[in-house]
């Protein structure tokens, strides 16, 4: 590992916290633009994020340490996971620290944090988005691993950098457990950030919503970084998404520090793409009933499990 | 053969001495609790930490044990004529009894401040049962022969029978404790046949002469499917793990823990002692029992886990999925062996082995967790609980470490021997049967989902008890626990911690056992001290320390930057809730509603009495009953028979003497008759 791993490493992070929000705004946009709407600015959770940390933070009462430090460690899982995701490079110095499956504990170990701050005031609305976020836990989760298993089982690694690189350096075009885990994780990506069919991020409806419901009570710097974790989170998602099944572009082992000229265009590209293509998946779907999602996800999950058996059948 | 051809016995068995000194000792301690039985001084600030002291003694022997890897023998000249009593301490004991003393340890620190008087058995006699109870945990893990083995296995099922039922006064806790004696012994029933297998004609009941019997095939099945079934019933194998959600809330809290933290764990020892050790290399099939129970076991307890209302119960199907989890890895590891990919087996063992000194430790820390708001509050009913982050500090904070570490999350414990598992899974392609191949994706996709519902089993047991507004108004008055039950409360959780970022030295450590029962060490392809890496030909690797240290500096740089560049003031006020105000803390989630999606998604599972109100009750009332199917399915219609029976055999019993005389006469003559045809 020499310097320029490094500051590669850095760079990643620095990108992924810095883009997040640009990305929300993107998807924003689009979906705005497919809606026959004015679209707002590419900017402005930005200057939302700004506003926030302005503000005077109100906390309830009844909040323990608890509520306050939910953020910061919700906000840092993200970095971190940012920080193992091989979005630019495989070479990254920290990747070895954590596998794919720590990946998955980093994303679980946020929602913990998550719905505990939730649960922490003791309101009606909190205690519920927890316990929704811990129903589509629980089936996201293992279809999430399931997935990243068919691509481990297919590079022999669960590394994720060794995956991207193993699967970029083969032909062109997903192996068919690939296909069945690519549905898969699509749906989980959906499930996991709060977007259309799952829970609807553009309301505060009370009755329906999951995600925003856990962060009723965070107000001003707390709820910016709650944000913001969450705008991170979608940028992972779509990350992990591209180091599994669109890994071209990205700088690989052998080819050094200049792979990067390719790379961080190819990620703009790709993200530009992803994001109009969740555009058009949140506008050609309706919100469907909180009871009907583990259902949702059940399928997910199926399809991940579909996937691996085709793998294991047909290398058999 | 995969077993040491020539251990090295030592000439001395001095850490085998030091052992039954140990063993001793705590049954020294116990009875010195009767000089005074009613002194809950005496007891509770001197024997208690006594015994305490000697579980670390006990650690640290069996830790120079470990790393000398060596064996030793003993033969104590005390039980029938003819009939002395082998003891022997190697890797596999060693380990066990490691988990014994370190979490005793805790739990004993734990107890000393946790017994008070006025609660059912008096303290002296409760020190006593508890500390017999300890001392034939121990004797099981170092009998080397199947006599002191059973007698040492009985000695730990009657006292810990005595102290489930210390609260005797309730009918409840009477019915748990006879469900556990009842299972208790169905399972020694099931290793006394067991071991009369495993003898093979020899009539030599040492283990010794276990390990060089020529068992046929058929034979050597039966034996293991008895251990299986006798194992599985003192560790809580589904469906023989309906004593374990009676006996564990019954029981006081560092009993429960002792119980589900160390207890269970005697009988993984005896799973593998006779699976891999006494039945000399296992045939690959019989994996397939463990494993297939097991990841039902996974399942199952977790299905009811986060359907229950009462906190110790929870813990308690929590274990059951714990369980499910190790006898899982001992099924994948039985597979690789007797296929003979020994590395795999080692990884999958030493995954088994993990998961069992963790369970040891986050189980004990959360059930002692719920000890202490049990003996504050009064009330082990969750839907009465909540808030008392603000009023037991202590409690809560520890007790967070070992929800995130059951949870399964890094850098904690849980999370590595998930891992370990995980890995050991993702090797099952290599195997030499292609129908195996096929049935290990169902199998992971069990594993991952059991992990993942152990999240929501314990956001909902850590969020309802400790989060959210009390639900009472007499758990204001709750009062954090005293000093002795915080330091044992800290040891286990630094224990979690431990475990969670130093896996490659326990790793280490554990080495010689997968080199004696399988036969082969899991290889380390890395030369960095903190990096994981037990794969050689995957690149994997995992470094909680890294992992940590960034996650902090990240926090730490969030936290700076965001007090540097915005310093803005903050207030406290109530809370906003969509602006509905009026809420009231009975407004909070409950219990039963938390775990509702679980209720309602996996119906069939459950066996669902429920009571809704009317829409035009005055007073109305919510009431849903969760029961398991298999009491009806498989327990009623067991004990029906029994009883069918039982009233068959009591015809004869007339109450005549007349008759009686009747019935010797008439066995006398058929006595006679047997022996004329003979």
């Amino acid at each position: 590992m020499n310097a320029i791993d490094w500051i590669t490493q850095v760079l990643e992070v620095v990108v992924a916290v810095a883009a997040a929000p640009a990305f929300l705004g993107w998807l924003n946009q689009c979906r705005a633009w497919l809606q026959n709407r004015r679209a707002p600015s590419l900017w402005l959770p930005y200057r939302n994020l700004h506003k926030l940390f302005h503000k005077e933070a109100v906390i309830a009462a009844s909040a323990s340490p608890l509520f306050r430090i939910a953020p910061y460690v919700v906000f840092g899982t993200m970095v971190v996971a940012a920080a193992i995701i091989p979005s630019m490079s495989t070479r990254l110095p920290l990747v070895g620290s954590a596998d794919a499956i720590a990946l998955v504990g980093l994303f679980a170990a946020a929602r913990m944090f998550m719905t505990l701050a939730a649960m922490d005031v003791g309101t009606a609305f909190g205690t519920l988005g927890a316990r929704r976020e811990m129903m589509v836990g629980f089936l996201a989760e293992p279809a999430l691993l399931m997935v990243i298993f068919v691509a481990s089982q297919i590079s022999s690694s669960t590394a994720l950098p060794v995956i991207t690189d193993h699967l970029a350096s083969g032909h062109l075009g997903l192996s068919p457990g690939l296909a069945f885990s690519a549905v898969a994780f699509i749906l989980v990506l959906l499930a996991e950030n709060a977007r259309i069919p799952v829970d609807n991020p553009a309301t505060h409806l009370e009755l329906t919503m999951i995600h925003e419901a856990m962060l009723l009570e965070y107000s001003a710097r707390h709820l910016a970084l709650m944000e913001w974790a969450a705008q991170l989170k979608l940028f992972n998602y779509a990350c992990i998404g591209f180091a599994l099944f669109l890994p071209w572009g990205v700088a690989r082992a052998h080819i050094g520090p200049m792979g990067l000229a390719v790379a961080i265009p190819a990620l703009a590209i790709k993200l530009a793409v992803a994001g109009a293509a969740l555009a058009l998946i949140e506008t050609v779907s309706a919100k469907m009933r909180v009871m009907r999602i583990p259902e949702f996800l059940a399928t997910a999950f199926l399809f991940a499990v579909l996937g691996l058996l085709v793998h294991v059948l047909l290398k058999a | 053969m995969h077993r040491l051809v020539h251990p090295v016995a030592a000439p001395f068995p001095m850490l085998l001495i030091g052992c039954v000194g140990l063993l001793l000792g705590w049954t020294v301690i116990g009875l010195a609790g009767l000089v005074r039985p009613r002194s809950v001084v005496l007891a509770g600030r001197l024997l208690f930490p006594l015994g305490a002291l000697l579980g670390l003694a006990l650690a640290l022997l069996a830790g120079a044990s470990l790393l000398g890897g060596g064996i030793e023998r003993l033969i104590l000249p005390i039980g029938l004529p003819n009939l002395p009593m082998h003891l022997r301490l190697d890797p596999l004991s060693s380990i066990f009894l490691l988990l014994l003393g370190a979490s005793s340890f805790g739990i004993s620190l734990f107890a000393g401040g946790y017994f008070r008087v006025g609660e059912g058995t008096a303290p002296g006699l409760l020190c006593l049962q508890y500390h017999l109870f300890l001392a034939a945990m121990g004797l099981v893990l170092i009998a080397d022969d199947a006599y002191s083995f059973l007698v040492a296995w009985e000695v730990m099922a009657l006292a810990s029978y005595f102290l489930v039922t210390t609260q005797h006064r309730i009918a409840e806790i009477r019915r748990a404790g006879f469900i556990y004696l009842l299972m208790a012994h169905v399972g020694a029933i099931c290793l006394l046949l067991c071991f009369g297998v495993l003898q093979g004609g020899s009539w030599h009941f040492t283990f010794h002469a276990m390990r060089s019997a020529h068992l046929s095939l058929g034979w050597a099945t039966v034996a293991f499917a008895l251990a299986l079934l006798g194992f599985g019933a003192k560790a809580g194998l589904v469906p023989l793990h309906v004593w374990l959600p009676e006996a564990h809330p019954a029981a006081p809290s560092p009993v429960s823990a002792l119980m589900s933290g160390v207890m269970l764990k005697t009988a993984v020892y005896g799973m593998l002692r006779v699976g891999l050790d006494l039945l000399g290399r296992p045939v690959w099939w019989w994996g397939l029992a463990p494993l297939i129970l097991g990841l039902f076991t996974i399942v199952y307890g977790v299905l009811f886990a986060a359907v229950q209302t009462d906190m110790k119960r929870l813990l308690a199907y929590s274990s059951v999925e714990n369980i499910g989890m190790v006898f899982t890895g001992i099924g994948l590891t039985i597979v690789f062996a007797g296929s003979g990919l020994k590395v795999f087996a080692a990884l999958a063992l030493l995954a088994t082995l993990y998961h069992c000194l963790n369970h040891a430790f986050m189980k004990s820390l959360l059930f002692l967790g719920t000890g202490s708001v049990l003996h504050a509050t009064g009330e082990r009913n969750l839907g009465r609980l909540g808030g008392l982050i603000h009023r037991m500090p202590w409690v809560a904070w520890l007790t967070l470490i070992g929800t995130l570490a059951i949870a399964g999350l890094p850098p904690l414990n849980g999370f590595v021997s998930e891992w370990l598992l995980l890995q050991s899974f993702l090797f099952t392609g290599h195997l030499p049967h292609a129908f195996v191949n096929l049935l290990i994706p169902m199998a992971m996709a069990l594993v991952v989902l059991g992990a993942a519902l152990a999240g929501y089993v314990m956001v909902k047991f850590y969020g309802v008890i400790f989060l959210g507004q009390p639900r009472e108004a007499a758990l204001a008055r709750a009062q954090d626990c005293g000093w002795l039950e915080r330091i044992g409360l800290t040891w286990l959780a630094l224990g979690c911690v431990a475990l969670g970022l130093f896996p490659l030295q326990v790793i280490r450590a554990l080495g010689a056992v997968t080199q004696q029962l399988v036969g082969a060490v899991v290889p380390q392809s890395s030369s960095h001290w903190w990096l994981l890496a037990p794969v050689p030909e995957r690149s994997v690797s995992y470094a909680p320390l890294v992992f940590l240290t960034a996650t902090l500096a990240v926090v730490l740089m969030t936290v700076l930057a965001v007090r540097l560049a915005y310093r803005q003031r903050e207030r406290r006020g109530p809370a906003w809730d969509c602006g509905a105000g009026n809420l009231t803390a009975r407004m909070q989630d409950t219990a039963e509603g938390f775990g509702q999606p679980i209720r309602h998604l996996f119906q069939p599972f459950f066996q669902i009495e429920r009571e809704l109100p009317e829409p035009t009750d005055r007073a109305p009332r919510y009431r849903v009953v969760v029961r398991e199917r298999i009491w009806r399915l498989m327990y009623e219609p067991i004990s029906g028979a029994v009883e069918g029976l039982a009233n068959t055999a009591a015809r004869l019993q007339q109450g005549r003497i007349s008759v009686y005389l009747l019935y010797s006469f008439l066995t006398l003559l058929v006595l006679l008759a047997v022996a004329l045809i003979r």
